[in-house]
């Protein structure tokens, strides 16, 4: 069936509907979902920019074994570095900034549920994001202990020089940034749906959103507990993890992966939540098994929290905790599979067309398994005591964050700029983008299993002799994969100032007015829209299971 | 927005704030739980104050075995000591008591609280390794420069199971002057 919409919405030109403020305070004051959530991805692309440079500092170092360009400490402060900015502010903003611009588009809303709070909680994450970076120039140099704190190591002198308690700042505002975030999402969700739409009827980006704030809720207070006892242990004479007052280092192990192990779902959940609206769209069909796409977000979202042991196998976990935390983490291999095939099935028999979203989205499938096929041979825990901390835990999380979270974001760019802005990016540019990023991403990261397999341990800057060619290998693929993304940044940009000067339709995609109600529409998109809430929605995307 | 909903959207947001709060909480509710847990049977951990003193009773020496008892001391950056094992390693017998004796120095000239913590490894025999007398019990205090010969006695079970023939006991001092420590 496809979508009636009220007419009267795409001309609102009643007195409310007043543009933008003039000048560059706009960006500073505003309180419009559309602003804070181009602010959010185009920080976040900045970031992305910053953490991949550290990448490539790691990727020289290591490109031939011995010590080139950096010092061991500086090596291990870009690793640490890279992480933390990859992860809370490229990732984490990229999806948040996606969640502005598209649940009240897509739920018929006028805007967020809380505008001004949604202003704040930008700043905040710029201010934690600028705090964290500013321990790159402080005496001693950026923590380099690993992005997971870990201590006694990140409590050690040599290792924080005077970064510490900066760090420990910065994980507070961009957690509270984070919370946040996540209530203004959830309130939206719940209170501003358009009064058609039901909960089954929610595209599965806005589903997969609502689960995602629930975590980032539950877990990103944990993880801010967990550093002010850090910062309490260091600076205030608690011991909540020094032996010697009677405390434990393997605690904070347990808090931090408390946080850890649903973090990096916060990451992909939403990634499963634009895959799942990019590929019905070229697909040409419904979503396959749009309920137990549902259920499956849910249940993974509620196994990622009693699973955390699974990152600290070696750590002398009593047997009956090593089998427990084994075979819970196998379960979770259900409900990923579950979406898989029903990606693949949504794909099966369609009238496809492979357009740059499609494209980045079938990579998405295709190398997010690998990434869930690797983390499925770790959870065996005898197992991973050859794998841990070696370059196979590496190139198991760059599986499921570079080819699938960063893929998908890409993706999310090419399908929804030509709405957002009016205008066509360069399809060829796009597709050249993503044929050399799917190939130098898969140079750069597979053979890291090979290394880790043969025992390279990671977080060094320098190796055995053995390790030497294929460390060249993903060194000549990182580089190339780092510059191709500067074709990405070239076509945003272009995009923006007109494209190809194609116009584009209110659908953009063809049909794609029957998925989602934000291609119903008029492109580009005016600054207010849903000021009055759609009278009937779209169930396209929900026919399957219907 | 109308009325109705903005206050709908405040009560959920505060809502959701004390969720976060707690949450918070939650997160330092850790700690004990953490200890808690691991009182429960089936989690054996090796933690300095599951070894405890032990009454000296006679146990039938197994003269058939020989277990080799390693003994290495960690000091921290930190720490200003010298710290040494005077024999680094010991051939035993199940069920016979010996003493070995540990040599601690402070290197500063400040008086100087300090704090011995034991690692074991295998870590699953640290039910079995059975200490009498051991300077890790307490914490030590060291005049400035004091030097101390510290003993520690110890026998290990009869029972410990067949396959352990190589024990490595570790003992970290740790400068525990400005911390509190009160248990």
């Amino acid at each position: 069936m496809s979508a009636v919409v009220d007419e009267h919405d795409h001309h609102a030109d009643d007195h409310h509907d007043h543009g933008p403020a003039k000048g560059l305070l706009r960006w500073v004051i505003t309180t419009n979902h559309k602003d804070i959530g181009t602010l959010y991805l185009l920080f976040a692309l900045a970031m992305f920019f910053v953490g991949g440079a550290m990448a490539m500092v790691i990727r020289a170092e290591l490109f031939e074994p011995g010590l080139q360009f950096v010092d061991p400490a500086f090596f291990n402060s870009m690793t640490t570095m890279h992480a933390l900015v990859m992860v809370f502010g490229a990732v984490m903003p990229a999806f948040v900034g996606l969640a502005n611009w598209q649940i009240p588009l897509m739920i018929g809303a006028a805007d967020m549920a809380l505008p001004r709070m949604n202003n704040m909680s930008f700043w905040m994450l710029v201010a934690g994001v600028l705090l964290l970076a500013s321990t790159l120039f402080m005496e001693g140099g950026a923590p380099n202990g690993g992005w997971t704190l870990y201590p006694p190591l990140v409590l050690q002198p040599i290792t924080v020089g005077k970064a510490l308690p900066f760090a420990i700042f910065s994980v507070h505002l961009l957690g509270i940034s984070s919370i946040m975030g996540a209530i203004n999402i959830i309130a939206t969700i719940f209170n501003m749906r358009a009064p058609s739409m039901k909960m089954m009827d929610m595209p599965l980006f806005v589903w997969t959103w609502l689960i995602t704030a629930f975590l980032l809720i539950a877990v990103m207070p944990v993880f801010a507990g967990a550093v002010t006892m850090l910062l309490t242990d260091k600076f205030f004479h608690t011991s909540f993890f020094n032996a010697a007052g009677g405390g434990d280092p393997v605690l904070y192990e347990h808090i931090f992966w408390f946080f850890g192990h649903p973090e990096v779902y916060i990451m992909i959940l939403p990634t499963f939540g634009v895959a799942s609206t990019i590929i019905p769209v070229f697909a040409r069909k419904p979503l396959f098994g749009y309920a137990s796409m549902v259920w499956a977000t849910g249940s993974i979202a509620f196994l990622s929290f009693i699973v955390w042991a699974h990152h600290m196998f070696t750590v002398g976990l009593p047997l009956a905790g090593e089998l427990y935390f084994m075979y819970a983490t196998m379960i979770i291999a259900v409900p990923t599979g579950v979406k898989v095939f029903n990606w693949t099935a949504t794909m099966w028999k369609g009238a496809m067309t492979f357009e740059t979203p499609m494209l980045f989205s079938i990579a998405f499938v295709v190398l997010f398994t690998m990434g869930g096929f690797t983390g499925l041979m770790m959870s065996i825990a005898p197992a991973d005591f050859q794998y841990h901390d070696t370059y196979f835990i590496v190139a198991h999380f760059h599986y499921t964050l570079v080819p699938a979270s960063v893929f998908i974001l890409m993706a999310a760019g090419y399908f929804w700029l030509p709405k957002w802005t009016g205008h066509m990016y360069n399809e060829k540019i796009g597709q050249l983008h993503f044929w050399i990023s799917v190939v130098s991403v898969n140079v750069l990261f597979f053979p890291q299993h090979f290394l880790g397999l043969a025992g390279m341990p990671r977080r060094i800057p320098d190796y055995a002799v053995q390790f030497a060619d294929w460390n060249m290998i993903s060194s000549v693929g990182g580089f190339i994969f780092g510059a191709s993304q500067l074709l990405f940044l070239y076509i945003v940009i272009d995009t923006i100032r007109g494209g190809t000067g194609e116009k584009v339709s209110d659908e953009v995609w063809e049909d794609a007015a029957k998925h989602s109600l934000e291609w119903t529409l008029p492109s580009p998109l005016p600054y207010h829209t849903w000021t009055t809430p759609p009278s009937v929605v779209p169930t396209e995307h929900v026919l399957d299971s219907h | 927005m109308n009325d109705f909903v903005g206050k709908k959207n405040l009560k959920l947001a505060r809502t959701l704030l004390l969720v976060a709060v707690a949450m918070f909480g939650f997160g330092y509710a850790l700690v004990p739980l953490y200890d808690v847990l691991c009182e429960w049977k089936w989690i054996e951990r090796n933690r300095p104050d599951d070894i405890k003193k032990v009454p000296e009773v006679a146990y039938k020496v197994d003269m058939e075995r020989e277990i080799s008892v390693e003994f290495m001391t960690i000091l921290n950056e930190s720490t200003p000591m010298e710290f040494r094992a005077e024999k680094r390693q010991l051939k035993v017998h199940p069920g016979q008591y010996y003493t070995v004796n540990f040599y601690a120095e402070n290197k500063s000239d400040k008086e100087m609280q300090a704090r011995a913590i034991a690692s074991f490894s295998p870590a699953v025999i640290s039910s079995y390794f059975e200490k009498i007398e051991c300077f890790c019990f307490s914490e030590q205090t060291f005049k400035p420069r004091e030097a101390k010969t510290l003993p520690m006695r110890f026998v290990i079970n009869p029972e410990i199971p067949e396959q352990y023939k190589t024990i490595t006991l570790s003992y970290t001092f740790f400068d525990n002057t400005e911390k509190s420590v009160k248990k």
